[in-house]
């Protein structure tokens, strides 16, 4: 059976009605609580594995020693030294990343932190590369 | 009349993907259509071979942004049959959720670029704006909207909550009652009844004779659908039905998808019901054993196949995907002859075309240094040598 202008009535019924989109950049868009974001790093926790370096699919991740290293602990007389604890850095690529969150879901220790930030977008390619101490 | 050929893309403003069809004319009338392909390769199977069986997983959910669930299940079904482990229920059971989910955003897609190639623009701004409810139900579920990185190796990522469940099927209620609405429209309103009855015919015989699958082969009356015939996941426990309609034009294949929606919302409520319990998945180890697995699975646009061979590393030797645009792409070409030249978006668009998911190989010649085009004559000799080597004589066929 052919209706002519079938959809006329529904486009009549859609004048009344608020807009679907919503003006994004003024109204700050929220994600779902499941959305997967930025990585941030905790330094403290890090034990320099390299699972991370190992698993991430854009090869995103590099884990190296910092430059500045925590002193060694001060020897106890009668116990054996104890090594210093290394301090590991995390350079996480944000322009190669995929935002796949398999780095913090292999990560032993949990030092990869996941946030939820999307706007990461940026005119200055070195803003991309962030070196996390 | 004297014949004219045009190149139609693979820049063109009526087709979206890098691809290029030489059409013949005679006066507005095509006579004949050659198809070009390879202007989107990626070199993604050799780039496989690179990577370990894990990094894989996000590398080939990115063959396609529209069916990466389906390629993603597709190649972790073969790595875990290779691995001989044994998916939890409840991980198969999320799997199958998500791609129909996955076949519910792809056919609204569809929908709306039909009604945008049409010049029913009306019908595309209302579909996609309903499909934003079945990309929240993706986010909601699995955390992203394309990109879904739900698939590990050995079950799922993540686990499905009671408020999630409720929400989803909030969503899909709303959905169903707009497919409806647009089922009605489609098959009521004379714009679209006369931009698409007649066009692109596709009989089938032609169809069962270029090898289309999915929904273009099941417009035109042939009932093949991988979920029925050779089940995967845990669709042999549910119910529902192969749609197929006999009109083999463009309207047939816009009337199954429609009706596929109606079938996947059903299997969604389905699965979402009787959810099983138990963990969502297990542990495989990093290396798999030597060894090959071809497997299939019903992506929205049609039977995708992929090849994993494996070499007893943690990375693959071989991998083949065989999208089911390729399929598809042969019947395009008779669909065209004798038809309009202000029709073949429409036509084009009408299979669902995805250009990225398609372009895979080249016969690249190192001593002759060219690239090299195979007739099917030669094809068909290499074949049957190759698998005589193995023992199978296929000669005779």
């Amino acid at each position: 059976m052919k209706i002519p202008a079938r959809v006329f009535s529904e486009v009549i019924k859609h004048l009344f009605k608020k807009p679907a989109t919503s003006s994004y950049p003024f109204t700050p868009a929220k994600p779902a609580a499941q959305f997967r974001g930025r990585i941030d790093f905790d330094s403290s926790k890090c034990i320099g594995c390299q699972m991370c370096v190992r698993v991430c699919p854009a090869k995103a991740i590099e884990i190296p020693l910092s430059k500045e290293q925590p002193p060694a602990p001060v020897q106890v007389e009668g116990q054996p030294i104890v090594p210093a604890k290394k301090k590991f850095d995390c350079i996480m690529r944000l322009g190669s990343c995929v935002y796949c969150w398999q780095c913090a879901e292999t990560c032993p220790k949990k030092a990869l932190i996941t946030t939820q930030d999307f706007e990461l977008a940026s005119v200055n390619r070195k803003e991309l590369t962030r070196h996390y101490k | 009349m004297s014949k004219i050929t045009i190149p139609f893309g693979p820049q063109h403003p009526a087709l979206k993907e890098p691809e290029n069809f030489m059409l013949v004319l005679e006066g507005e009338q095509i006579t004949s259509a050659g198809i070009n392909l390879g202007y989107n390769h990626r070199g993604m199977e050799k780039a496989a071979e690179e990577r370990t069986y894990l990094q894989d997983l996000y590398l080939i959910e990115r063959v396609c942004g529209i069916c990466s669930h389906s390629h993603t299940t597709c190649y972790i079904t073969n790595v875990e049959e290779l691995a001989k482990c044994e998916t939890p229920k409840r991980a198969l059971a999320i799997r199958t959720l998500i791609g129909e989910l996955e076949r519910v955003h792809s056919h609204l897609l569809w929908l709306g670029v039909a009604g945008y190639e049409m010049g029913f623009e009306t019908l595309f701004m209302y579909t996609w704006r309903d499909r934003e409810q079945v990309l929240d139900c993706l986010e909601l579920l699995s955390g992203n909207r394309v990109h879904y990185s739900i698939n590990t190796i050995g079950g799922v990522r993540r686990d499905i909550t009671a408020e999630q469940k409720t929400e989803v099927k909030k969503r899909i209620n709303y959905l169903m009652e707009r497919t409806n609405y647009y089922i009605k429209l489609a098959t009521e309103e004379p714009t679209v009844l006369a931009r698409t009855q007649k066009v692109g015919k596709l009989p089938l015989d032609v169809a069962i004779e270029r090898g289309a699958v999915g929904p273009t082969a099941r417009a035109s009356g042939l009932a093949r659908d991988v979920r029925k015939d050779e089940p995967y996941l845990i669709y042999n426990e549910l119910d529902f039905k192969v749609i197929t309609h006999n009109t083999c034009d463009v309207f047939g294949r816009l009337v199954v998808r429609a009706l596929e929606l109606v079938e996947s919302y059903k299997m969604i409520h389905q699965v979402i019901d009787n959810l099983p319990e138990g963990p969502i998945a297990v542990k495989v180890p990093m290396k798999i054993a030597p060894g090959e697995a071809v497997n299939h699975y019903e992506a929205p646009r049609g039977e995708d196949i992929h090849y994993l061979k494996s070499n007893g590393t943690d990375k693959p030797e071989r991998l083949k995907v065989r999208a089911p645009t390729l399929a598809n792409l042969q019947s395009v070409a008779y669909m065209m002859e004798g038809g309009w030249l202000a029709d073949v978006p429409l036509v084009i668009a009408a299979i669902d075309p995805c250009m990225s998911c398609t372009d895979r190989a080249a016969v690249w010649d190192a001593k002759k240094g060219k690239t090299e085009v195979y007739s099917w004559e030669e094809m068909r000799k290499m074949g049957i040598e190759h698998y005589k080597r193995r023992g199978v004589d296929f000669s005779k066929l």
